[in-house]
């Protein structure tokens, strides 16, 4: 075939050209923009800004000697590392063993194991830690009061104030997403590998150990490393827990920086840079290693059915594990939220509490203002954050993978950023955009719907994407060729073979901004408070048995959401 | 009825450098015409096909469907695929899964301009399934449907709209092997029946023999060579389309001696071989004879007065069902042959090869 010179209007999809939907990728790829790029650049900028907002720009470095040179910069880096590690650990082992008990054994009922595992992802973090704290606390903790009466102890065996106290509430929490990550390892796992291996003379601790592991190796380290990023974001742990122990981390150090009086802007601005850039080589290396990884090819995109390993006695033990997991890390957090809701102050179970068991937390927030202020604050954003993001990651996803536009793959990067910003810095970021910004949004909820859509763009882009890849082109093509023209194609063929994938994207959304707390506690303040910040100051305040109530109503929500949601995409007949 | 004169599309592959998949083709299709663009992947057939259909925008040339011109580089002219007058089945077939076949049927009489009364719309959809022999299918999910009646919905829904081309693109390559056989002849019936002008585009040398009025075997973007089944069976005018139509012996040499009525002998390692000569050979060409397998006779004792007889040892004689594959060695070559049941030979048998001098043909070697 001969090459020759292109010319260059030629290069350009036609159909676009043709539309007013040319209009489209500009708008998308400015959009974009505005929301990924600009309240980092606005970040950078204010990390070298010797005043927030000035009437001209001073250049310093004094804001880095701040953050970087304290009595506190090497126990924060420390403390940092160790809780991020620590949890990354605890959480892939808990996750994997549970996997492999469900997906490749013959433990007893493993069945309905599986969906209760990935219960905790109902529960938002801001209450898991406040259910810990419940139970481990070294003053009225129900596990330690118990365990020391039955055991005539001294003193109370466990502290949750502390770091390996941090490090369990924060991994009991992520289990289910190293257990949904490692059960998708383990089902994509060709049988044949193992089987082969078995044929050859191997026995079946080989075959583990030569076979299943290594095979296991890739994923491994991209579930760990993912963990680790998360927890060095998270602050919901490190706010409720750490802070009190006057265990710092980078996120709390970013949220006192911005809590103290006068709040340090730069300081807290050159810490979110810090905890920016190792969060992006983080998720550098993630994609890296996952790209890596496929070059094993144990996932063919085929389900397979596993081996399943006869474990004989030891089944039993299996059995043991999984329960007593189920017992103390599933059930016993919602028993003890449930218990303490209906407690006048906080006490431990005994005939004489039950007897003060009453409805009066709820009756109080039933005409608490405050509450349902938060209430509806965080349904309105839940819900529009979800409509929001994915309207427009599904346009933006669509310019990617079917326009055939130069330089899409840009929109596809914009999209992607988000997901390298922590909550607390984007919030960080967000406050420095607008306090600067002629746009009078700080203080409304229209800035956290604007952070809200930000932090889950790239959670949108994913099922968006992944819905349209699995669209085949010639379903768009063959209504072209039956005389429809760009809109009615849109219309009538692509958007309703997206709609499964879209609605499964919102209801995720909807269920991460509604308890979403990193971004908000810088963000929501006085009348756009949403529940999770109002849990956090009502439970600084004390106030913990309506704090506890709260959250039951909070759970019951996010489960009417859900259900909600179920019933009528059921009726408007989702189907694949 | 489809017209397309000096068509050439570039596809971008680097920063500014195109790769030329259409070459500058041109070609005709007569109204009511089964026509095949056939020819190996990547040759340009399914682009070709594209640029008439409006899903491709070429770079240069004219293309006019019935009387129409929808696409002119010149004048600048590009007509939307969604309005032209075509009817179009895809490789994937494209049923829409989200929609029953009654409205996947329907759906090209619900969009674009012309506006259909409900009966109107429930007249012609039936009318279209029964054609195609899904009568009663109406209410089904597209997705419930077998391959091969899948096959049949997305011709029912390019033929609803009474398009005045059908265009095919490799419709067959999803179906098993029996399966294929009949949608042949069914597809031949059906546009044999209804007339309309067919761009088929394919790679299977069959389906073009066995359905089309015209062939044009392509390869590198540009057309070979253009003609009925049966001339480019039988008088393939380069090695290439011998090669490419049906599996071919060949024999390299030099034109030992031209005659004048399109005849000549070959000197070639086996000897001298009279065969047919295209007009551009001359006295001394290289050149290779081509024979098909099944135009090779054996014989196991020397015929007499034959052209063409070279002595030969069986190499390989496999079963196969219609015919018995058979290999022999020449001196030089070695010569692939079909025979019937009742020729019994075994591996390393002298037998005669007989090379019928009307069934060789000798192309300029490239």
């Amino acid at each position: 075939m001969a090459t020759v010179a292109l010319p260059r209007t030629e290069r350009a999809g036609f159909q676009l050209l043709r539309e007013p939907a040319l209009l489209v990728p500009v708008i998308g790829a400015a959009v974009l923009i505005y929301l990924a790029v600009l309240p980092l650049f606005m970040l950078v900028w204010g990390s070298f800004e010797m005043e927030v907002a000035p009437r001209e720009f001073v250049f310093t470095l004094q804001n880095y000697q701040k953050a970087y040179a304290s009595e506190y910069t090497y126990s924060t880096f420390v403390n940092s590392l160790i809780f991020a590690s620590g949890s990354a650990v605890l959480t892939f082992l808990l996750g994997t063993i549970l996997a492999w008990f469900t997906e490749r054994t013959n433990v007893p009922l493993r069945g309905i194991f599986v969906p209760i595992a990935v219960v905790p992802l109902i529960l938002p973090g801001v209450l898991e830690s406040i259910a810990w704290i419940f139970l481990l606390s070294p003053k009225f903790g129900y596990l330690n009061v118990w365990l020391q009466w039955m055991f005539g102890l001294e003193s109370p065996p466990f502290n949750v104030f502390s770091l390996p106290g941090m490090i369990w509430v924060h991994s009991v929490g992520q289990v289910p997403l190293a257990f949904l990550m490692m059960v998708a390892a383990f089902k994509s796992m060709d049988p044949s590998l193992e089987e082969s291996a078995m044929m050859s003379g191997a026995n079946t601790w080989q075959t583990f150990r030569r076979v299943t592991f290594r095979l296991l190796m890739p994923t491994t380290g991209s579930v760990l490393l993912i963990l680790f990023v998360r927890t060095l974001e998270s602050f919901e742990t490190p706010a409720l827990i750490g802070i009190p122990a006057r265990i710092y981390v980078y996120t709390s150090e970013i949220y006192l920086a911005f809590n103290e009086y006068p709040p340090d802007y730069g300081r807290g601005a050159a810490l979110a840079i810090g905890l920016l850039l190792l969060s992006a080589f983080g998720v550098w290396l993630y994609t890296r290693s996952t790209r890596e990884s496929k070059k094993f090819q144990t996932v063919t995109g085929k389900a397979f059915r596993p081996r399943q390993f006869d474990l004989g006695a030891w089944r039993w033990v299996g059995f043991g594990f999984l329960m007593t997991y189920f017992v103390f890390v599933v059930l016993l957090p919602f028993l003890v939220l449930f218990w303490a809701s209906f407690l006048p102050f906080f006490a431990t179970p005994s005939w004489d509490a039950v007897q003060k068991l009453s409805l009066d937390n709820y009756r109080y927030l039933a005409g608490f203002r405050p509450f349902w202020d938060a209430m509806k604050n965080s349904i309105l954003l839940a819900t529009m954050t979800a409509t929001v993001a994915m309207i427009l990651t599904s346009l933006v996803a669509w310019i990617v993978y079917k326009s055939r536009l130069p330089g899409s793959w840009l929109l596809d990067f914009l999209a992607f950023i988000p997901i390298t910003v922590p909550g607390i810095v984007l919030g960080m970021a967000l406050i420095l955009l607008y306090v600067a910004f002629p746009l009078p949004i700080y203080g409304t909820i229209w800035v956290l719907l604007i952070a809200y859509v930000t932090r889950y763009l790239p959670y949108g882009m994913r099922t968006a994407s992944g819905s349209i890849l699995q669209i085949h082109g010639e379903l768009e093509e063959a209504a072209s060729a039956s005389g429809a023209s760009w809109w009615e194609t849109f219309k009538r063929v692509t958007l309703p073979l997206l709609r499964p994938g879209i609605a499964a994207g919102w209801i995720y959304i909807c269920i991460v901004s509604f308890r979403e707390f990193s971004t908000s506690v810088l963000l929501a303040t006085g009348e756009s408070r949403v529940l999770s910040i109002l849990l956090f100051t009502m439970f600084e305040q004390g106030q913990v048995t309506v704090v506890a109530a709260i959250g039951i109503l909070m759970i019951i929500t996010l489960l009417a959401i859900v259900a909600v949601f179920y019933k009528v995409s059921g009726r408007v007949g989702i189907q694949t | 009825m489809i017209e397309v004169k000096s068509l050439t599309k570039i596809y971008a592959d680097g920063k500014n450098v195109g790769v030329k998949a259409v070459d500058e083709i041109s070609f005709t299709v007569e109204e009511g015409r089964f026509y095949t663009l056939l020819g190996p992947s990547g040759c340009g057939k399914t682009t070709t096909l594209r640029c008439i259909a409006g899903l491709e925008k070429a770079n240069g040339g004219e293309i006019a469907v019935a009387g129409q011109k929808v696409y002119s580089s010149a004048n600048g002219i590009f007509v939307p695929a969604y309005r032209r007058p075509i009817g179009m089945v895809f490789q994937s077939y494209a049923i829409w899964p989200h929609m029953t076949v009654f409205e996947n049927v329907a759906f090209p009489l619900r969009v674009g301009k012309q506006r259909h009364t409900g009966d109107e719309i429930r007249r012609k959809v039936i009318g279209a399934l029964e054609q195609v022999e899904l009568g009663g299918f109406e209410d089904r999910m597209a997705t419930q449907l077998s391959g091969g009646q899948q096959q049949r919905l997305a011709l029912a829904r390019a033929l609803v709209r009474e398009p005045q081309v059908l265009l095919l693109d490799e419709p067959l390559s999803n179906l098993d092997a029996k399966l294929r056989e009949r949608m042949r002849l069914e597809l031949r019936e059906l546009q044999r029946r209804l007339r309309i002008t067919t761009l088929y585009v394919t790679h299977d040398q069959i389906e073009a023999l066995s359905m089309s009025n015209v062939i044009a075997v392509m390869n590198a973007g540009v057309i070979i060579q253009e003609g009925s089944p049966r001339e480019i069976y039988m008088q393939p005018k380069s090695k290439f389309v011998a090669q490419f139509i049906g599996s071919t012996n060949q024999i390299a040499g030099q034109v030992a001696k031209v005659d004048g009525d399109g005849r000549g002998v070959v000197r070639t390692d086996e000897g001298e071989i009279a065969a047919g000569l295209l007009s551009n050979v001359t006295q001394g060409s290289r050149v290779v004879v081509v024979v098909r397998p099944e135009s090779v006779v054996l014989h196991r004792d020397k015929p007499p007065g034959r052209a063409n007889v070279l002595e030969g040892k069986i190499g390989t004689a496999m079963f196969l069902g219609e015919y018995v594959d058979c290999t022999v060695e020449l001196r030089k070559h070695v010569l692939q042959t079909h025979q019937p049941h009742s020729f019994q030979v075994r591996r390393g048998d002298e037998v005669w090869v007989e090379l019928p001098p009307e069934e060789c043909m000798a192309l300029p070697a490239e």
